[in-house]
């Protein structure tokens, strides 16, 4: 934040005369409209000037399941809600402060499910006031009238007037003169908008840039003029080098960072981003992306680029994931190296495409039918996203392995700045071996202690063998020998505990030992972590310990849970209630995480966790944390 | 002993590989099996085409034919069940250099793996793909397949195939970007190489489908074409199949058909008797998809890092950016 945003602006006429910024540490701000009115444009610039401007920002993206829903519909709302921090915003954070919709039934939803603080600030689009359509005009006033007596503090703005005068389709316009609006109300650089406003009409031409930039001005102009309030989240700027993508993108660059070559896969929400990404950007530098037949196409694909020497990502979400099961099997079997992503969404079957779940640990680890050991990786923030993709590629070769990366829908579209990576030689795959085979040497010579064989890549002389799925001894042979069969699943299975004598005892947030231990994983880091630490700052005796590595877990875990009077995991996933009727401690279904911790220490490990779509909130982790405490007492 | 010119040159060339050098194990399939004669045929052609071994990869799915690339002494890549298509496109995709096969039956290709065979012919891969058709699954002990004819007794069908058989010519040949069909039964060796050798010298996705017995489960089924050479339509053309006279003395039923002609490919492929034996169609300027793609390009490191640093500029915040004091709205 520079200091001129915070001097007083020349008088104008108008409620805003005179006002000066209130100075706040955070803000949550929502905008939401119809789809296809740039809500989430609108919302993403806001974020990139915040973050440009050096505060820390989360965005978390509310998508409708169609692209075109029924216009002014609670199902139909689009929009984003970006947390803008003094400091670093690891998560989408509670309610929403102010929150900006383009007509009152995207609004009603969210009121509904609970995300606006109370008391707090909405702008609501005015026009629907003076329709033609009476009984929308009812709809909006009472709507208006239902939210001032709640409590809600509601300006009525003139958006479709104000935009009218600038160009003629203003529904297309709004979103850029709300941009303005909110760079006036949180004090933020106009250039900077300016300069956002050309980056993301570059592909166009000079005229589409200067009629946003004009929105823009327009709508900095009205809010400065027209409203009684203004913040300033001051930050300090970062010393080095930002960018600012969001978790798909993230994946995607980390794939161009891990030297793999091939892409295969299948249009899915929410992963299909990162392909999108990928077909970008990929393709110039030698890379490809292969949009198969379907599911099942794409990860065969994948295997096949892998097993002829080039490894080889899948991307997917959770109906695709269940498809490839059989494939990942083969994989697995023939010890071929292969990298998976799973962004997951709601489940099982079709579920919530676009909302957040963290629904498919279970069958990452234990999918596919036999004993299929993987490598199962969990992301846990937006950097993550970029690193691991490099991590699973190394291990997915060293140990000739499928290696798993589970992200979710949160983390796709959510944006966060970190830190520009340094490009390193070491991310890369090493070079296609064409060597020939040494004479005597088998393609499955497994190490008896490591498990481990050198694989043979087709090209290089004197390796040729036939793969299979089928149990095989070291020759690669078909073999139905009892003793053939369990040396094979040995030595898969060693691999993983190869692995895992490599890892590291993930650091434990907060104390070492206490009364409380919340274990997470995956995009719920940050709220846990905030939770953690507001308990803390209460003199409440909480930790909380992140797992990346799920399979193999490593060790030290059990060493850490046991320093603690309490653990629980906090999950976005299903668990039963306690207070359903039927429900007791033998019938119990434990959330995903809870179940593997608890079979694997022996700990009494609860659990929490919720399915409802969206991120959970730091606060919510709070008072479970608080109710876990007061548990017994 | 003199020895004829010809066979030193024969000789020669064997020294550079020989039948042995691609024969990877005693086949388990049954006797008189068909995939025994594919076997020597496709054997024979790495030998002629002096492949090298280690150079090419046969990879199959699930079924008697798919255990094919286990007795081939070359790279093999036994899949699972109907997905050969998907991971030799992959193995293509990755390496252009490798001289692919897929080695797939009825089950296989036709039912299960469905979806892929449509659009592997509309990749036009350049590969070789042998369609090894008993009409039955073997492996699984004698249910009926979508090529099985109707009323086929099976453990499936007690009381006979209720549909219509699948025929996978036409279907291949009614599908975008189809490059090469032909048709060979197990029977006929001679006709059977040629028509491979021809299927492997196309550059694209060269589907045959070869005709073949099962005499475990269906031991009469080809009994009245084994009998009656005139029940086979041998296709003949200067860019086809140019039959000896030896092999024209027996199969006198023949049609000169120029394989460029889709349409008249379409109606022999429709005609189920007298079985039409020879190359249907072959297009050599269907474009494949790994070239279209570029597939085979060198990546360096300097490559990946400009590419990365590029994408990575476009999402930079600097911290020296962004200095300029707001200006007046």
């Amino acid at each position: 934040m520079t200091e001129a945003a915070l001097v007083d602006r020349p008088a104008t006429p108008g409620p805003g005369a005179g006002k000066r910024a209130t100075i706040l540490t955070e803000h949550i701000v929502e905008v939401i409209s119809d789809s296809g009115e740039g809500a989430q444009r609108c919302g993403q610039s806001l974020g990139a000037i915040a973050a440009r401007s050096g505060n820390g920002i989360w965005t978390v993206e509310i998508i409708p399941a169609e692209i075109q829903p029924p216009a002014r519909s609670v199902a139909g709302a689009s929009g984003i809600r970006i947390r803008i921090g003094a400091t670093r915003v690891t998560n989408g954070g509670d309610e929403t402060d102010l929150a900006i919709a383009f007509n009152e039934q995207v609004l009603i939803g969210r009121v509904r499910a609970g995300e606006l603080k109370p008391g707090a600030t909405i702008l609501l689009e005015s026009t629907w006031r003076e329709h033609k359509d009476p009984t929308i005009v009812a709809s909006y006033t009472e709507t208006v009238a239902s939210l001032q007596e709640t409590g809600y503090k509601v300006y009525e703005i003139p958006l479709e007037r104000e935009c009218r005068a600038l160009m003629t389709d203003a529904r297309r316009g709004k979103n850029m003169f709300v941009l303005g609006m909110l760079c006036s109300i949180y004090s933020l650089d106009m250039q900077l908008a300016r300069d956002q406003v050309a980056r993301i009409f570059g592909k166009k031409d000079a005229k589409v840039i200067a009629t946003n930039v004009r929105l823009l001005e327009a709508g900095f102009a009205w809010g400065e003029a027209n409203l009684d309030f203004k913040y300033a989240i001051p930050a300090e700027r970062s010393q080095t080098p930002q960018i600012v993508v969001n978790g798909n993108t993230a994946i995607a660059l980390g794939v161009l960072a891990s030297g793999m070559d091939i892409c295969a896969m299948y249009p899915i929400t929410p992963a299909t981003s990162a392909s999108h990404y990928l077909s970008e950007c990929f393709e110039r530098v030698g890379g490809l992306v292969h949009q198969a037949e379907d599911e099942i196409a794409a990860c065969a694909f994948a295997i096949g680029a892998s097993y002829a020497g080039r490894c080889a990502v899948t991307i997917t979400s959770g109906p695709g994931y269940s498809l490839k099961q059989e494939g990942l099997g083969l994989a697995v079997m023939a010890e071929i190296p292969l990298v998976v992503v799973n962004v997951q969404r709601g489940g099982p079957s079709t579920g919530q495409p676009t909302k957040v779940e963290q629904g498919d640990l279970l069958t990452t680890v234990f999918g596919s039918h036999g004993d299929a050991p993987k490598v199962v990786l969990a992301v846990a923030d937006i950097e993550d996203c970029f690193y691991t993709m490099i991590t699973a590629r190394k291990i997915a070769e060293t140990f000739n392995m499928v290696v798993v990366v589970l992200s979710d829908a949160s983390l796709a579209t959510a944006q966060q700045p970190f830190p520009r990576p340094q490009f390193s030689e070491d991310w890369l795959a090493p070079p296609l071996d064409q060597s020939p085979v040494p004479a005597g040497a088998k393609p499955y010579d497994w190490d008896p202690v490591t498990g481990i064989a050198r694989r043979f890549v087709p090209g290089q002389p004197g390796g040729m063998h036939t793969l299979t799925g089928l149990a095989h001894d070291t020759m690669s042979k078909v073999a139905y020998d009892p003793t053939i069969n369990e040396q094979g699943l040995r030595m898969r299975s060693l691999k993983l505990t190869t692995l895992q004598k490599t890892l590291r005892t993930p650091p434990v947030h907060g104390d070492p030992e206490g009364d409380l231990l919340v274990v997470g994983w995956g995009s719920t880091k940050g709220a846990i972590e905030e939770a953690v630490d507001r308990a803390r700052a209460q003199g409440l005796k909480v930790s909380s310990l992140h797992l990346r590595f799920i399979q193999p877990m490593p060790s030290g875990i059990g060493a850490i849970m046991k320093r603690f009077g309490k653990v629980m995991t906090v999950e976005g996933n299903w668990s039963d209630r306690r207070d359903d009727e039927l429900v007791d401690e033998e019938n119990r279904r434990y959330s995903a995480l809870a179940m593997m911790l608890r079979s694997r220490y022996l700990v009494d490990v609860d659990c929490w966790s919720e399915a409802r779509g969206q991120p959970i909130k730091p606060g919510e982790v709070l008072k479970v944390m608080q109710a876990k405490l007061a548990e017994g007492r | 002993m003199a020895i004829p010119v010809t066979q030193c040159i024969i000789k020669l060339h064997e020294e550079h590989h020989n039948l042995e050098d691609y024969q990877g194990g005693v086949p388990r399939w049954c006797s008189g099996c068909g995939d025994n004669a594919i076997l020597a045929a496709v054997q024979r052609l790495c030998r002629d085409e002096d492949l090298a071994p280690e150079r090419t990869v046969f990879v199959s799915g699930i079924g008697c034919s798919s255990r094919f690339p286990h007795y081939m002494k070359t790279y093999g890549f036994h899949g699972i069940h109907g997905r050969a298509f998907p991971i030799a496109e992959g193995v293509k995709m990755a390496r252009p250099d490798l001289s692919v096969f897929v080695n797939t039956g009825d089950g296989d290709c036709c039912s299960i793996g469905a979806a892929h065979w449509i659009h592997a012919i509309r990749y036009n891969m350049n590969m070789t793909v042998i369609l090894h058709d008993n009409h039955v699954y073997g492996l699984t002990k004698k249910q009926a397949s979508p090529t099985s004819p109707m009323g086929m007794k099976s453990n499936t069908t007690p009381r006979g195939a209720v549909l219509e058989a699948l025929n996978p010519l036409t279907v291949t040949l009614g599908v975008q970007n189809v490059s090469f069909v032909a048709q060979g039964v197990d029977w006929i060796p001679d006709l059977l190489y040629d028509i491979i050798a021809k299927a492997y010298r196309h550059r694209g996705f060269s589907f045959v489908r070869i005709i073949q017995r099962c005499p475990e489960f269906l031991p009469k089924m080809f009994e009245p074409w084994l009998h009656d050479p005139g029940k086979t339509l041998l296709l003949t053309h200067a860019n086809g199949l140019t039959p000896s006279a030896e092999t024209s003395r027996i199969y006198k039923n023949q049609r000169e058909h120029d394989p460029l002609d889709i349409h008249k490919a379409r109606e022999i492929a429709s005609g189920e008797d007298p079985i039409p034996v020879g190359i249907l169609y072959q297009n050599p300027e269907v474009p494949c998809y790994e070239e279209v793609r570029g597939a085979g390009q060198p990546r360096t490191a300097e490559h990946i890092r400009a590419g990365l640093e590029a994408e990575f500029d476009k999402v930079t915040i600097w911290p020296e950016e962004g200095r300029t004091q707001p200006r007046a709205a």
